[in-house]
């Protein structure tokens, strides 16, 4: 029998938002344990909730990027279960009336073919706080300092197909929070998380088989492997006649497997009720206007304005366009340096990788638009061959100054004097005469041979275009 | 000085015939005469005498408003910065709260003296006072009844004068009915007048604090010294606090439209002494101008059993927090986290706080929720439209505040539903949210009855202005019990 996989993703994007959701304590990572939780994080008697304006304001972001309803009123609501890190035994969320309503956002296939993949919805909620394992005798530590982050919840349709295209849309979502500038994407450090909900049936079937929530997944790799393995199990479960139970299944990835966590009969009742410390939210229409006019260009519009405005190919421009910082780093070296095709190749090859080797991000790297960009004018204007530029390049990247200085410095600077060149083609000539005879019989492969001597004479630094020419002339003639 | 009010030691202190530190000396000393009434959980003779240098030093210095230097107590569910703060419970036997609640730092700024932390039923659950961990109050005017709750310390100090005001919170009742059970006068503003920050939860969408002392002249100067806006509290209303007592000043009847509400009147279980006492005031204000008309609530009588789902619900909930991790009652030597909190929350509870949260969170599962939380969401709404229709037509609605007088101590103690019904004249009003007062309006047996004036949310200063005119007329309010020294 033919199965086909039913994967639905929740992905938890931590607010980039200065002070938490309900309190005034900052948010920033890695502060010692409990010194960012304030009285309302620690769930004080007395204490109560007061809405972060900002972290509504995300929420409506990412609800325009998605083509979402955005919600004129929603509800807070209480998640009530008793665990040591959830200071008041609730957690403030949002169950019937979430801020975003119904949405969708497109991903691209392996094939090269794109897929709308609906949201169902997103909703804001707080983080809990982090329980500590390590280091107590018989105790575990408590640290508050994540207890009230916002969090905004978004849930896909069960749409997804496959590993490979849960990785895309979350990919796709990981972009785009990080465009809108509302999460800074830092799966290391818990800021992008994902639960998966998979499920299979036999192809053909149109009712979903029942489902385990797969959590712990806090890398694009681990999404793709638990997926994968998951799928398989539940396959082989049902191929021997068994059955796959609704369960919540924890992702090893010491040992690449999902493990059974907790079963529906040790399901919580939740006990959800609105939040009376809250009123509902209520966001007007002027405001949704405030939010959609600061909306920076999208991924796929800017793609979609790479390709028209710069002709670069489909591919090139989803690349570029893959953060917003890249594609802002690659504009600025087109409008300094002139030439869109150049400017891509250089950002995306030599760049690129030698960020990617240095473990670097765009916005560290030790060469700006704009010397790179002088570096490509060399390159335009001739002065340097693009073979030299590499060597260039790579003396900026140490630190060498910028194009001009290290060609100067180097004498780098390209041979285009055509007397020059015929003078070393000459000599290349008489000092070969075995080639020359063997060219001169048939062997035109030899032209190669032949440029490469005039160029190792010249340092690398003859024009190849002019070395050929010359050659040729001088060879044939 | 017990027999003066707010209004009448400001006064004396402007004059310079005594000193807040004399007043608040006085007042020390008389807790400590009527320590059997239990009326005290906490108190702090050495930081309300450094209150009162303080509010007399600002008096010197000619700044002083209507609380400078006026004793007061605040109920033990107020969170006071540095002082522990019970709430009524073993649980929190031993928590000291570093910040002010804000009704405590509006007090303060405004003054007054705080002498300690009144008794209270546990977590502010209760109509007796006898859910207390610390023993129950007694009530000033006959020692073996009940002063109501669960604000029974503040109104037992308050009718005892062992202070001329103290602050109490009304969740379903609990400012009005001891205040009617002691003979003194207490209101319950409008949900969002005085903002809910620093005060240990009960039920979120039904807790107000309020004023009790005694006279409606004082419930308004002090009204005026708690209310204000504070951005902490998300349900707090942005309005401002108008000088309600400029507003009550030679307020009379004439024409003020007052409403008797059918079902109050003919409800089952009223004392004949309270209906009696209530015809009285109706006649009295009658006499005094007021055209006092029959009106209907028809859906009053649901009023008890929705709030015993709405407030349970909510208490289940938000005392969830009290689980032994951070601070509260922990068991000793906890075998692993399900015994800690098992432990904990079972010897840190009474009977009566454990019985809510049971129900509440029975209210809350799933296949209950909406045949019990959601259904008595619709029917409060039905019960805010009864008001809402009735005060088209009427600017106050009266009736007993409580079914009966002071009860004797223990008598519905193992009872809930009949001490659940002790409230059921008050619980509607905190489901719409309205602020409501009682006033002393007579005696049956000896003990105090209360009349319950509700008003139009945010109508304070009528309410208020109705109170005052009733007790121009009348002087039940100036009536003391006879507490021996």
């Amino acid at each position: 029998m033919q199965f086909e996989a039913v994967i639905g993703l929740e992905l938890h994007a931590q607010l980039a938002t200065r002070t938490k959701i309900f309190s005034g304590a900052p948010t920033a990572y890695g502060a010692e344990a409990n010194r960012q939780a304030s009285a309302i994080d620690l769930g004080m008697p007395g204490m109560l909730p007061v809405l972060n304006e900002q972290a509504v304001h995300y929420a409506i972001r990412l609800g325009l990027a998605l083509d979402a309803e955005v919600a004129g009123r929603s509800v807070f609501a209480r998640k009530n279960y008793f665990y040591p890190d959830l200071p008041k035994g609730y957690q403030i969320s949002q169950y019937e009336l979430p801020v975003v309503g119904t949405g969708h956002l497109e991903i691209e296939l392996d094939d090269g073919t794109r897929k709308r993949i609906g949201v169902t919805r997103a909703h804001l909620e707080e983080d809990a706080g982090k329980s500590l394992h390590e280091g107590f005798a018989r105790m575990t530590g408590i640290d508050l300092n994540r207890a009230g982050t916002p969090l905004l919840e978004i849930v896909s349709e069960p749409e997804l197909r496959s590993a490979r295209e849960a990785v895309a849309y979350m990919k796709k979502m990981h972009s785009l929070v990080r465009y809108l500038r509302i999460c800074d994407g830092n799966m290391q450090e818990g800021s992008f998380r994902c639960d998966a909900n998979v499920s299979v049936r036999p192809v053909g079937e149109t009712r979903f088989g029942t489902r385990a929530e797969l959590k712990n997944l806090n890398s694009f790799r681990f999404v793709e492997r638990a997926i994968n393995f998951e799928i398989e199990r539940q396959i082989e479960l049902i191929e021997e006649g068994g059955e796959v139970i609704q369960e919540t299944r924890l992702f090893d990835p010491d040992r690449g497997e999902t493990r059974s966590m907790r079963g529906k009969e040790q399901a919580h009742d939740y006990r959800y009720f609105p939040d009376p410390d809250l009123l509902p939210l209520e966001i007007t229409p002027a405001l949704i206007n405030a939010v959609r006019d600061e909306l920076p260009e999208l991924p796929d519009a800017k793609s979609e304005r790479f390709q028209r405005d710069y002709g670069l190919s489909a591919y090139d421009a989803g690349v570029l366009t893959g953060s917003r910082e890249l594609a802002d780093y690659f504009e600025a070296v087109v409008a300094a340096a002139g030439d869109a095709k150049l400017s891509a190749n250089w950002v995306m090859g030599e760049l690129s990788g030698a960020l990617n080797k240095a473990g670097l991000e765009i916005t560290q790297s030790p060469i700006d638009a704009a010397t790179l960009a002088g570096l490509l004018l060399r390159i335009r204007d001739e002065t340097i061959s693009g073979k030299i530029a590499k060597e260039v390049f790579e003396a900026i990247w140490d630190g060498e100054g910028d194009a001009d200085a290290v060609i100067n410095a180097r004498g780098l600077r390209q041979v285009t004097d055509n007397t020059a060149i015929e003078a070393m083609v000459e000599e290349a000539i008489a000092a070969n005469p075995e080639q020359l005879e063997q060219y001169r019989a048939g062997k035109t492969k030899l032209m190669g041979f032949f440029v490469g001597q005039v160029m190792k004479a010249s340092g690398g630094k003859a024009n190849p275009q002019q070395v050929n020419e010359i050659l040729k002339r001088r060879l044939d003639g | 000085m017990h027999d003066h009010t707010i209004a009448g030691l400001a006064a004396a202190l402007e004059r310079g015939e005594c000193s807040s530190v004399e007043l608040t000396r006085a007042a020390l000393e008389r807790i400590g005469q009527a320590a059997d009434l239990n009326a005290f959980i906490t108190v702090t003779p050495e930081s309300a005498l450094a209150e009162a240098e303080a509010a007399d030093a600002a008096r010197a210095r000619g700044e002083a408003g209507p609380l400078t230097g006026i004793p007061i107590a605040h109920k033990d569910i107020f969170c006071t910065d540095g002082v522990r703060t019970s709430c009524g419970s073993r649980m929190l036997e031993n928590f000291v709260p570093p910040y002010d609640a804000f009704v405590v730092e509006q007090l303060r700024a405004a003054g007054a003296v705080s002498v300690g932390k009144t008794n209270m039923d546990e977590f502010a659950m209760g109509s007796s006072n006898e859910t207390s961990y610390f023993g129950a109050v007694k009530n000033p005017w006959d020692r073996q009844a009940v002063p109501g709750g669960s604000s029974g310390g503040s109104a037992a100090a308050v009718a005892a004068g062992l202070v001329p005001a103290a602050t109490g919170t009304d969740t379903g009742g609990s400012i009005r009915q001891p205040a009617a059970l002691t003979g003194i006068s207490g209101l319950k503003p409008t949900y969002g007048r005085v903002s809910r920050y620093g005060i240990v939860a009960f039920a979120s969408s039904l807790d107000q604090a309020g004023p009790m002392a005694s006279s409606a002249e004082d419930l308004a100067i002090l009204l005026e010294g708690m209310a204000g806006f504070d951005r902490r509290d998300s349900t707090c209303v942005d309005r401002p606090v108008p000088d309600y007592r400029a507003q009550m000043v030679g307020t009379d009847l004439r024409g003020l439209r007052v409403g008797l509400p059918r079902e109050f009147i003919e409800a089952e279980g009223v004392d004949a002494e309270v209906s009696s006492g209530i015809d009285a005031a109706a006649q009295a204000l009658r006499d005094a101008g007021a055209e006092v008309r029959e009106i209907s609530l028809p859906n009053a009588g649901m009023a008890v059993p929705v709030y015993y789902v709405i407030a349970p619900a909510e208490a289940s909930s938000n005392l969830s927090r009290f689980d032994g991790v951070r601070y509260g009652h922990r068991c000793d030597a906890p075998a692993d986290l399900e015994d800690l909190y098992k432990r904990s929350r079972g010897e840190g509870f009474g009977e009566e706080v454990k019985r809510r949260i049971m129900v509440g969170t029975y209210a809350l599962s799933a296949g209950y929720y909406d045949a019990y939380y959601h259904k008595a969401q619709q029917v409060r709404r039905l019960v805010q439209q009864d008001f809402a229709r009735a005060f088209e037509s009427v600017d106050v609605i009266a009736g007993p505040t409580a079914p009966s007088t002071a009860f004797p101590l223990g008598e519905k103690a193992d009872d809930p539903v009949q001490m659940y019904l002790s409230d059921i004249f008050t619980i509607a009003v905190n489901l719409a949210g309205l602020p409501a007062l009682s006033v002393p309006a007579g005696f049956g047996g000896g003990r105090p009855i209360g009349l319950q004036l509700i008003g139009n949310h945010f109508d304070e200063g009528r309410l208020l202005g109705a109170a005052h005119g009733y007790q121009q007329v009348t002087d039940w309010h100036r009536q003391r019990p006879v507490v021996e020294e």
